[in-house]
């Protein structure tokens, strides 16, 4: 059976006046229906325009130069945009980084939310109406047959993120893109949206591309993870794998360095230097200068994935002969 | 909320009470008025009795306050020029001023926000480019080249417009209006376009940036992830949110039009109080100039009262004080 997404050999450009940027290189991975794959990475390793992509909300001049995206084994990332439109929110739902601004602070949260549900079915006014409030509730609005009728800044922030996890799920979409979802949110509120998030992707059966910073969401939340690095895939595979045993020396440095307070041996193992900028990205594998195990072909040839046993990697050391 | 509105109540009354300071004080540059009011060879009894009686002897602050109470009655005082009530002539005036304004403030804006949502929907349109184009026209040229090319074209060389004057009008108790006749809509058009140009291709370009802008913003982009069609995003949220920040500029513009009608006025021969205002000037006709000021400034004060209550029902963060917060 075919994966829910499936994405093959993304390849995301930036023209620019001083030649192309390659924002995302030959990036391949799936998602199963009702699956949690977190991806994380350095800042600007190309996570967010990943999930932009998948939900066909690239901003020009970003392209799509290469590859394809299928959802339930339909082609989308070449859809009109009117088709692409039809299957934002009701298939593919999304949760962005920062409720304060994910709102619009004109509208009250049911009309937001009800304009949202009679786009994408033929629910009458009243019944969306109920069906806005049944969703509120479900978010863990307190008293929502009045909240409903309230404006973005009449909530605080974790309240507000959980209207937009409402608002992303409000017709059952198979898959939610959620970037980052709680970065912008007082850390005392962070687990709770997770774990929201998380609940009600289970009892819907919806599956997530779940964006973030944090290995701790990740090891909680994941069945598997992608670690991005340069715009391309590092290592992909089951969560527990990845962490307690990671084999491309970039994700095995990144799970050292989640901070572990009791133990000083674990945290000493952070990377040296920094990613490199898109223009700078050196030939063969993107992470060869700062690899501890760098030798001559990861100058030369780049690396595609490769079996390292339960986990995929592109790194020479897992090559077969 | 009602706090508010009471605060900027009483900024207007500030406002009124100082414009209408400066209309008293006009009186104080013209000499004596006595001079102007009695024979040559008047005697010195016979003019201070006419000052007693006119109240010119008592203290300046009292005068002040005699000139509000009149102000506030409609008691304007009489032309010098013409000797007949201020508060009629102004009568007369005013439609032909207000009508000329409103159609100028309607043009303005639908032409202007449109023009500007397109704009900013189609950045690199060729339609876009060549509006931007022609509103640089529109902002760089004064009022009464644009009015006299416009009658040049229109008037002298096709011939389809009148180049001056209102055509006939129909009156309706006091109020003199063009609108109801062929000749009277015409002769609007020219002096129309002339005085709301400047205001069109302005809130055009407000328009326009203020999309861009907001067109930027993650509940943009959040409304496009939920899948909402595109004329709910552009024209719902977008719009909405645009016109926030261009409902004060549009509304001081537009209570600019007022001012700005002294100079169409004077080119099309526009019998409006912009006209009068012009030759009061010329023939130093000290009351009508003060109660031009003080009209002028009272339908700056009403339209800002208006544009404050626009942005009550427009913006929800402005209605409610009390922001809930709970976790
Ligand atoms: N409009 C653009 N023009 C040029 N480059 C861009 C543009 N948008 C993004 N990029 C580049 O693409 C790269 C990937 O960006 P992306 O937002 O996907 O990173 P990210 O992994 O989500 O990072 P973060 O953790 O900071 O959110 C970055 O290096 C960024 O500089
Ligand atoms: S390919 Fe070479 S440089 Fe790259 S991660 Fe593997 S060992 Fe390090
Ligand atoms: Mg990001």
């Amino acid at each position: 059976m075919a994966a829910l997404l499936e994405v093959d050999h993304l390849r995301i450009e930036f023209p620019t006046r001083r030649g192309t940027l390659l924002a995302v290189d030959d990036v391949s991975f799936q998602i199963g229906e009702g699956e949690v794959l977190g991806v994380v990475g350095e800042s600007g390793a190309g996570k967010s325009l990943t999930g932009t992509a998948v939900i066909g909300l690239l901003e020009p001049p970003g392209r799509i130069a290469a590859g394809e995206i299928r959802l339930m084994g339909r082609r989308i990332d070449n859809l009109p945009y009117e088709e692409m439109r039809k299957i934002r929110g009701k298939q593919i739902g999304a949760v962005f980084q920062d409720p304060l601004t994910s709102l619009n602070p004109l509208y009250s949260v049911g009309r937001q939310l009800i304009e949202t549900i009679q786009t994408h079915t033929d629910m009458t006014p009243t019944r969306a109406r109920a069906r806005a409030i049944e969703l509120l509730h479900e978010v863990g609005i307190p008293a929502a047959e009045r909240r409903i009728d309230h404006y973005p800044h009449q909530f605080s922030g974790g309240m507000r993120q959980r209207v937009v996890i409402a608002l992303a799920l409000c017709v059952n979409p198979k898959l939610v893109i959620a970037d980052e979802p709680t970065t912008a949110l007082d850390v005392s509120i962070q687990a709770q949206i997770i774990a929201l998030l998380k609940r009600l992707c289970r009892e819907h059966g919806t599956a997530i591309m779940l964006i973030t910073h944090d290995m701790g969401v990740i090891a909680e939340t994941a069945d598997r993870v992608a670690v991005m690095y340069a715009g391309r895939i590092a290592e992909i595979g089951p969560v527990r794998s990845v962490i307690k045993d990671a084999k491309h020396p970039y994700s095995h440095g990144l799970m050292g360095s989640i901070p572990k307070i009791n133990d000083e041996k674990e945290r000493l193992e952070q990377i040296e230097g920094s990613m490199p900028r898109l223009t700078e990205i050196p030939p063969g594998c993107a992470f060869n200068p700062r690899c501890p195990h760098t030798f001559d072909r990861c100058r030369i040839e780049r690396p595609e994935l490769m079996d390292t046993g339960v986990t995929r990697a592109s790194c020479w050391l897992y090559a077969n002969g | 909320m009602f706090a508010y509105i009471v605060r900027r109540a009483l900024q207007s009354v500030l406002v009124m009470a100082s414009v209408a300071f400066v209309a008293f004080a006009l009186f104080q540059y013209m000499g004596d008025p006595i001079n102007q009011m009695v024979a040559q060879d008047a005697t010195l009894e016979q003019r201070n009795a006419l000052r007693s009686v006119l109240g010119l002897d008592r203290p300046f602050y009292v005068q002040f306050l005699f000139f509000l109470k009149n102000l506030i009655t409609g008691n304007f005082g009489f032309s010098f020029r013409v000797g007949t009530p201020v508060a009629q002539i102004i009568a007369e005036r005013l439609p032909a001023t207000l009508e000329l304004v409103i159609v100028a403030a309607m043009f303005a804006l639908f032409i202007g926000v449109p023009a500007g949502v397109y704009t900013g929907l189609h950045r690199h349109g060729a339609l876009s480019r060549f509006m931007l184009t022609v509103s640089l026209i529109g902002v760089s040229l004064p009022t009464f080249l644009i009015g006299i090319l416009l009658i040049l074209i229109f008037a002298v060389l096709l011939g389809w417009l009148p180049s001056f004057g209102r055509g006939d009008v129909v009156n309706i108790g006091f109020w003199s209006t063009g609108f109801l006749t062929k000749s009277g809509l015409k002769a609007l058009i020219l002096p129309a376009i002339t005085l709301g140009l400047f205001q069109t291709t302005l809130i055009m370009r407000l328009v326009r940036s203020e999309m861009l802008e907001v067109l930027r913003a993650d509940y943009i982009k959040f409304a496009r992830a939920r899948g909402l069609t595109n004329r709910a995003v552009n024209f719902g949220h977008a719009l909405k949110n645009t016109l926030v920040p261009v409902i004060t500029i549009a509304g001081l513009q537009i209570g600019g039009l007022i001012a700005f009608a002294i100079i169409t006025e004077t080119v099309f021969q526009w019998p409006g109080m912009g006209f009068l205002f012009i030759t009061a000037i010329q023939f130093v006709d000290i009351p009508v100039m003060s109660t031009y000021l003080v009209l002028v400034a009272l339908f700056f004060v009403i339209i800002n009262l208006v544009v404050d209550l626009l942005y009550f029902a427009v913006d929800p963060r402005l209605r409610v004080e009390r922001s809930v917060s709970a976790h």
